[in-house]
């Protein structure tokens, strides 16, 4: 049975979805999409140079690839709107991860203004992909304005920090029927892993591997630990046992001939 | 409060006896920290932490290849008009030398802003003389309007604002502005402004709030290093760059390092600023503000320029004239200052793909 992530009608078999910023190069960016097998690639609007031919950041993208513009450097709904639009008049098709910061020190994402921007651009036809801090409420609020997906951080951008927001992920993942992918913080395969292993229906990794010595290889690993994740979260992971075997039991009396 | 109030909490700081103290072990520390206090900051400015730079370039690199990646922002700056009131015993433009002044006529602007384009850049910073005559708001905004259709993103680097002209260039298309305060040291400041609106050093340091709160998308601030003891230049430019993050948190906040070059005149910078100098503070203003941009100009040589991004420098400038209209005109008119660096875009982009760096020409799109 083929395991699959249907988002906007698309089914995803692989559930690793790329960032495209930070690489030393184009070039290099297309080796680590192709290694990692991702099939979701996002990519900053600000960044999109159509003048600038196989230099333009779209250029490297192949095109199996579901293509994820993000509204980067939107710092109201407003403004994330717009670059939405821009995206889409501009040939990038209609999905759109949303990002709104208003906090240029840890580029924490502005929940109130991402679950406005959702609603706005849901209502337009778009398949709106929000970034987020993990917050029930905030979930909550952007599924009932039109998401088809849910993006909580897993640390700060950029921090390569790891899943410090476990627990709140995981209560997201219980409570909130979209898919929860794991945008951001995630520095080493384990990690996304682990996000995997928690019953995350995807995560988003840049800056691990494309600040990597070897960003075709860290690509690489993170496909790998993503379906290994993955597989274990299907398979079910046996009970972690409290191995207790007390040598004096509390309960062995029952065992010793009370009775007689 | 103003950074002007945080300036004067300063004033009775024994800065000497603190440098002179700093030990190995507050330098240890504040190459850990996670978050730098303004002296931990300070310590990383001392004499004593030039012992080490490599700890703190390795710290340094770190967290620029994190924040940034392996990438470099090229722009480009257009100098409009070289008519300025001011006095500036350093400045090649300063309103006393005799040399040939021009503003550039919008059509002269165009004819530079293609020559520009056909470089690939699409990020420029337009920069004038201080004159209500012959630069105005309306004539920024004018030339911006134009600039626009050639630019994903103009920035100015012009003379201070009232927080009223700041929202007319927000209007006009205006992300960004540039102001150096030249000195944080009033006295110094004082001396070396004789003359003109620019005497005014609280108008000047403050500009910088007005314009965020006219709402510009990106602030940035420097010391010209080479008139005052670097150190404590750095150390409030470091200060002025922090507060301003913290009062705006939704602007990019970045920091320039220029130092003294020759110009027009015969004045001599009294502070010596070595190449070692320069690299400690962009080292400890990187691990003090992780996510800030440094941007380096063409007053440094290219040997030095090409090793700063793996230090903490994310902007550098290319394919430079400090002459106004110098792409289309040539030099009919003197430079700013003569630069060190005067590689081509092109040349630039080759250097930064050799040395591991994706060269961005484009970083944002004005709405």
């Amino acid at each position: 049975m083929s395991d699959t992530l249907t988002i906007g009608g698309r089914a995803l078999a692989s559930r690793l979805f790329l960032g495209t910023g930070k690489f030393a190069s184009n070039d290099l960016m297309a080796k680590a999409i192709a290694a990692s097998g991702a099939e979701v690639v996002t990519v900053a609007i600000r960044r999109v140079n159509p003048e600038a031919g196989q230099d333009n950041i779209l250029a490297p993208i192949p095109s199996r690839c579901q293509l994820l513009p993000n509204t980067s450097g939107a710092r109201t709904a407003a403004e994330a709107v717009r670059i939405a639009r821009l995206a889409r008049s501009g040939g990038c098709g209609n999905w759109i991860k949303i990002e709104v910061v208003n906090d240029n020190r840890y580029l924490l994402p502005d929940n109130q203004e991402t679950i406005e921007a959702t609603r706005i651009l849901a209502a337009e036809g778009f398949i709106v992909l929000p970034y987020m801090s993990p917050d029930l409420e905030a979930a909550r609020r952007l599924a009932a304005a039109g998401a088809a997906a849910v993006m909580p951080l897993g640390a700060p951008i950029g921090s390569n920090r790891g899943l410090r927001t476990r627990e709140l992920v995981r209560i997201l993942i219980e409570e909130i029927a979209l898919p929860i992918i794991v945008d951001a913080g995630l520095g080493r395969p384990s990690e996304a892993c682990e996000a995997m292993e928690m019953g995350a229906a995807a995560v988003l990794v840049n800056t691990a591997i494309a600040t990597a010595n070897d960003p075709v290889a860290m690509a690489q690993a993170f496909g790998q630990a993503v379906m290994a994740g993955r597989t274990a979260f299907l398979a079910g992971p046996g009970a972690v046992g409290r191995l207790a075997s007390a040598s004096s039991p509390l309960t062995g009396f029952l065992h010793e001939g009370l009775a007689s | 409060m103003s950074f002007f109030d945080i300036h004067a909490s300063y004033a009775n700081f024994d800065f000497d006896g603190f440098l002179a103290g700093v030990t190995a072990a507050d330098i240890g520390r504040a190459i850990a920290a996670e978050r730098l206090a303004p002296l931990d900051y300070l310590a990383l400015l001392s004499p004593a932490a030039t012992a080490h730079l490599e700890a703190m370039a390795q710290r340094a690199h770190e967290l620029t290849t994190r924040h940034f990646g392996r990438t470099v922002q090229l722009f480009t700056p257009l100098y409009l008009s070289n008519h300025c009131v001011n006095g500036c015993r350093y400045c090649g433009f300063n309103a006393t030398t005799p040399l040939a002044r021009k503003a550039l006529t919008l059509d002269e602007v165009e004819a530079e802003a293609k020559a520009i384009a056909a470089t690939g850049l699409k990020h420029i910073l337009i920069l004038t003389g201080e004159s209500q005559t012959h630069s105005p708001v309306s004539y920024l905004a004018d030339c911006t309007a134009i600039l626009r259709r050639y630019f994903a993103s103009a920035c100015v680097e012009v003379y201070p604002l009232t927080e009223e002209e700041y929202r007319e260039l927000v209007r006009a298309g205006v992300d960004g502005m540039t102001l150096f305060q030249e000195t944080y040291d009033p006295t110094v400041y004082a001396f070396m402004h004789p003359k003109g609106p620019k005497r005014v050093y609280r108008n000047r340091l403050e500009a910088p709030e007005r314009a965020g709160r006219a709402g510009l998308r990106t602030l940035g601030i420097g010391a010209l290093l080479g008139l005052a003891d670097w150190r404590i230049e750095a150390f409030f430019t470091g200060l002025h760059a922090d507060f301003l993050q913290r009062t705006f948190p939704e602007t990019e906040v970045s920091i320039s390092t220029p130092r003294m070059r020759p110009q027009g005149g015969d004045f001599l910078p009294p502070v010596a600023v070595s190449d070692t100098d320069l690299v400690q503070y962009i080292l400890a203003f990187r691990l003090f503000m992780p996510r800030a941009g440094i941007t380096i100009s063409t007053r440094e040589r290219p040997e030095l320029r090409d090793r700063l991004p793996a230090l903490g420098v994310t902007r550098l400038s290319a394919g430079v004239s400090t002459a106004v209209g110098g792409r289309t005109r040539g030099e009919a008119t003197p430079p700013q200052f003569e630069i060190a660096d005067g590689r081509s875009v092109a040349t630039m982009a080759a250097m930064l793909a050799r040395t591991g760096y994706q060269p961005v020409y484009k970083d944002w799109q004005s709405l």
